[in-house]
């Protein structure tokens, strides 16, 4: 059957109209949701680099978040920044700023038994891995120099290979790790080459590394590296102070 | 078993037949094997490729396949008759891709988690040839019910056949099943993953086997 131009031209409008029509009702009425579900996952990613985050459901998540977690914005001195939500900081648009000019949130995970005592200090993390951008959160006890726990996600890491860094035995690997070195300088934990390493545990500023991820390896321990010392500011004055005046700043 | 991917529109039946007569039968279980959009018309093997390194994202990759060829060969079979034939491909993947965004939508709304592992995969569904494939040698020629039985078979074909690829895939690559350690929970403890099935490259290996195999147990050959 052969139609004309105009049946042609306007069948074409028509179905851009509906179609058009539909996508973006379904957008509008689902993005209220979509945004509601970045934020849940995100306070789940702060405070998986604390406490094991698995199988608790997101509600609970957030009440646990809003109980235990208070945060804060300093910039590039450890001078705490005025009017910015931490939860609002776009860590990923922060990245790609100069350090000198990012704003740093930092997210407190207080004791349990005394609200207005830090038990670590959750750093976010950005950076690049082998194929894509990584990010995660490094929780630092109160003594700014051990590895409470961390937490690592990524974009397009290799599945099996790179994309174990969001895995809970990887992630453990850090724990109890030491940041600074016996002259209180920042050298970081580094992920080695290889797997099944032994002596791992002798090794304070070591972790085993992923067989056939090296590079995101090597990724990882740039990123971490990288915010340690953008941190060292906000760190080192958190120290001074003795941590008295921690639970403000 | 042909092997064509424009079939004909099925010969005019009786009337009053069957919901699940013999014909429509034959509709939903021919792509399951005899016409396999994978295996015997080696159609989607772009995505079987991508997103088969583990089995959950697989499992919601075909099911988010089967929505969007149910529904596009609905859509497309409702409207057959009004499409401007000079303009029909245009028609289509208009539809499969509105269909795709609205799966998306839904995905990062309600399963976040899941998104972001098949995130990216999805967006590809709108080439996946085999949607495509459907509506222009079935959905363009049959009536609505017939097209949904059609959208139905093709979307179990390829969803059985990725589903073998990442089961053997993340057995052997990861050493898991659904995430689950399965070499650790019977005692294995260093069970040697094998790296190369975490790439794509293993995919082409298992679907090369599979394909074999199931050539060779239908008797299947290339037609010179």
């Amino acid at each position: 059957m052969q139609q004309s131009n105009g049946y042609i031209i306007g069948f074409a409008a028509a179905m851009t109209i509906i179609l058009g029509g539909l996508l973006s009702v379904t957008a509008v009425g689902l993005k209220e949701r979509q945004k509601e579900q970045i934020v849940l996952e995100t306070k789940k990613q702060i405070l998986s680099a604390v406490m094991s985050t698995e199988g608790i459901p997101k509600p609970k998540l957030s009440d646990i978040y809003g109980e235990r977690i208070k945060s804060t914005v300093v910039d590039f001195d450890g001078n705490e920044i005025e009017g910015v939500v931490p939860e609002n900081v776009k860590v990923d648009k922060e990245y790609k700023k100069s350090p000198e000019n990012r704003q740093y949130p930092v997210f407190k995970y207080m004791s349990e038994s005394n609200p207005d005592q830090v038990e670590a200090y959750i750093l976010p993390l950005y950076g690049f891995g082998l194929w894509n951008y990584i990010w995660g959160y490094a929780a630092i006890s109160s003594d700014l120099n051990t590895i409470y726990g961390i937490s690592f996600d990524h974009v397009g890491e290799t599945p099996g290979l790179g994309a174990r860094i969001t895995e809970k035995g990887v992630q453990d690997r850090y724990k109890g790790k030491k940041i600074k070195d016996e002259s209180g300088e920042i050298v970081s934990v580094d992920m080695i080459k290889g797997e099944g390493n032994p002596n791992m545990d002798s090794k304070p500023h070591q972790v085993d590394g992923m067989s056939g991820a090296t590079i995101t390896g090597k990724g990882v321990n740039s990123m971490l590296k990288s915010y340690l010392e953008n941190y060292e500011a906000y760190l080192s004055k958190v120290a001074k102070s003795g941590g008295t005046i921690s639970a403000s700043l | 078993m042909s092997t064509e991917t424009a079939e004909q529109p099925v010969a005019k039946v009786a009337k009053a037949e069957g919901l699940f007569s013999k014909r429509r039968r034959k509709i939903v279980s021919d792509p399951l094997s005899d016409d396999n959009p994978i295996t015997v018309q080696v159609l989607g093997i772009c995505s079987a490729l991508a997103v088969t390194a583990k089995l959950e994202p697989t499992l919601v990759m075909s099911i988010a396949v089967m929505f969007v060829v149910v529904f596009s060969n609905l859509i497309v079979s409702v409207i057959r008759n009004l499409i401007p034939s000079r303009i029909r491909i245009i028609v289509q993947l208009g539809i499969v891709a509105s269909l795709v965004v609205i799966v998306d939508l839904v995905l990062r709304a309600y399963l976040y988690e899941v998104s972001k592992v098949v995130g990216v995969y999805v967006g590809l569904i709108i080439t996946n040839c085999i949607i495509m494939g459907r509506l222009e040698a079935f959905a363009m020629g049959n009536k609505p019910y017939d097209s949904i039985l059609d959208g139905f078979g093709s979307a179990f074909g390829y969803a059985w056949v990725i589903l073998v690829v990442a089961f053997f895939r993340e057995l052997l690559g990861s050493g898991s099943l659904f995430n689950f350690k399965v070499f650790e929970a019977i005692g294995i403890d260093n069970f040697p993953t094998v790296g190369l099935m975490t790439s794509p490259v293993g995919a082409f290996i298992l679907i090369g086997i599979v394909i074999w195999v199931q050539r060779w147990r239908n008797g299947y050959v290339e037609h010179q």
